[in-house]
């Protein structure tokens, strides 16, 4: 059953996607040859950007009624219940970015053969983005200011997965290989599924006692 | 909520006499101690490194006499790094102990970091202009200098946005920790990106072997630099100290001691704040 | 060397003293700034003692 709050937590970030991917044109100009130079670092900014607005409603909800403090008790580790919440919250925040990239990166004039790369490099780069920005979203729970808090927090750690997503791209733009892209980001993901959920379920701890 | 020491239980641990200065209040005043020589040394070795950098070190062969940038842009960014880990660990110390002066010592680090963080951007832009010939150069040190100021600065924010200083000081302790496992991806993927993008054109400033003339006012300013991290950090952390204890009875005491209205009555009349 | 060409730098007199200058400034700030915390922090206490034990 979709409620109406959830729908407006899938469609904001898409839609703040396809405006900050449109911004670009309009201030750069729609010289075709600048646009696809851009194409891989502003579809994948802006995917960047569009998952860090959606981090504040990781836990804000549960947290306003009062059941993430029932998480804390419950028997299960919390780092595996953070996990299922971050991956529900990808499904419905993140995934819908990935689906919508390709027509985004065609307005950027991105060569079509980069497409797929595209897609999987989101695929993998966006699960990555909502488990850092997990930590960020419990570290600033209840604090004023926590968008733009949040953003602080966790741009910097986003640097990497940035640098080879859209590394990936503008390297399948070019006809280059992206396996070795393909796979340092599927480490991080890796890597960001083992550590970052136990870093989250310990911040939820602080931010709650 | 203040919660009960837990009571020790079976036989005394031998312990150092360090275990004594763990605490805030005998730290206070070995910090004050201390603050005084630290300094001294500072200065003179501030003195000595700056004598060498500007009077006895050669101009270099490429850089001419801009090299001598180097020896307050390098040692700052060596600052802003090792700051950061002391924080840090400072950090995990106090997530792991609950140790008070380990959170004062990680809250007081991050302004300095921060500000060696700011002066080796700074010295590094001015030493790149005449060099590259651009006032930034996205060259791997200095976006990797950029990025964890980022990490400073999210620090700091987290820090101020949380009142009670427990909180702040465990969270912030918490996104130390994870920023400090990144360091190494970041400078890793920085540098690829680096390589990647950089015209080939473009020298790398420092990579050479650097000759002993230019490494020994280098090494005297690392020095000069940790001593005076080391001065300013007691000074800041006693400050920290005083506003963190300041329901004790040491610090009432101590504050109205050097208050110039006469002696309140004597502490027994009331109740004694919450011990520290 | 003279004066003049000590200060010229080889004509990166400019970036060089720009350098040590921040350099002096950071390093002074952040000493005067904690020395000063240090002054607003006792008295902020001392009138915080003062006030309890009025209200007492």
């Amino acid at each position: 059953m979709v409620s109406l709050r959830r729908a407006q937590d899938a469609l904001t970030p898409v839609i703040f996607f396809a405006i900050v991917v449109a911004l670009f044109p309009l201030g750069v100009g729609p010289e075709p040859g600048v646009l696809a130079m851009l194409a891989p670092g502003v579809v994948w900014v802006a995917a960047l950007l569009a998952t860090m607005l959606s981090l504040p409603r990781l836990f804000a909800n549960d947290y306003a009624d009062g059941t993430l403090e029932q998480l804390l008790l419950a028997p299960q580790p919390l780092a595996v219940l953070v996990l299922a919440k971050v991956v529900a919250h990808w499904l419905l925040s993140g995934l819908p970015l990935v689906l919508l990239s390709p027509l985004l990166a065609l307005q950027m004039q991105l060569p079509a053969d980069a497409l797929p790369t595209l897609v999987i490099s989101l695929l993998l780069g966006t699960p990555v983005l909502s488990l850092i920005g997990a930590i960020g979203a419990a570290l600033t729970l209840g604090l004023r200011g926590g968008g733009v808090l949040i953003s602080l927090l966790v741009l910097p750690l986003y640097t990497p997965v940035l640098i080879f997503g859209a590394g990936s791209v503008a390297a399948a733009a070019t006809g280059l290989d992206v396996e070795a892209y393909n796979s340092l980001l599927g480490a991080f993901l890796i890597l960001a599924l083992t550590f970052a959920p136990w870093a989250a379920a310990a911040a939820l701890r602080v931010s709650l006692d | 909520m203040a919660r009960a020491e837990p009571i020790p239980s079976g036989p005394e641990p031998v312990t150092l006499e360090l275990h004594r200065y763990v605490s805030p209040k005998t730290f206070y005043p070995l910090a004050g101690r201390l603050i005084p020589w630290f300094g001294g040394l500072t200065a003179l070795l501030l003195a000595v490194g700056l004598y060498y950098a500007l009077f006895i070190a050669p101009p270099d062969y490429q850089q001419g006499e801009s090299v001598r940038i180097m020896f307050i842009h390098v040692p700052a960014a060596w600052m802003s790094m090792f700051v950061y880990v002391v924080m840090a660990g400072a950090g995990a110390v106090g997530l792991v102990w609950n140790a008070k002066l380990a959170e004062v010592l990680a809250r007081s680090c991050a302004p300095i970091g921060a500000w060696f963080t700011v002066l080796a951007l700074a010295t590094g832009s001015l030493w790149g202009k005449p060099m590259w010939g651009t006032w930034w150069a996205w060259d791997a040190r200095i976006t990797s200098e950029l990025i964890l100021l980022f990490l400073y600065l999210g620090v700091m924010a987290l820090q101020s946005a949380i009142d009670d200083p427990k909180r702040a000081a465990r969270a912030a302790a918490i996104l130390a920790l994870v920023g400090v496992v990144n360091i190494p991806i970041i400078h890793f993927s920085v540098e690829w990106w680096n390589t990647l993008h950089q015209p080939a054109s473009v020298t790398r400033i420092g990579r050479p072997s650097i000759h002993i003339s230019l490494l020994i006012p280098l090494l005297l300013m690392a020095v000069a630099f940790m001593l005076y991290f080391v001065t300013v950090v007691l000074l800041r952390m006693r400050n920290e100290i005083l506003e963190r204890e300041r329901h004790s009875a040491w610090v009432t005491e101590l504050i109205q001691s050097a208050d110039a209205e006469p002696a309140p009555p004597a502490a027994g009349n009331r109740p004694r704040g919450v011990a520290g | 060397m003279s004066w003049r060409d000590f200060f010229a730098m080889g004509g990166y007199g400019f970036y060089v003293w720009t350098s040590y200058l921040l350099a002096a400034v950071v390093l002074a700030l952040n000493v005067i700034l904690p020395l000063r915390a240090r002054k607003t922090v006792r008295a902020r206490l001392r009138a915080y003692y003062r006030f309890n034990r009025q209200s007492r």
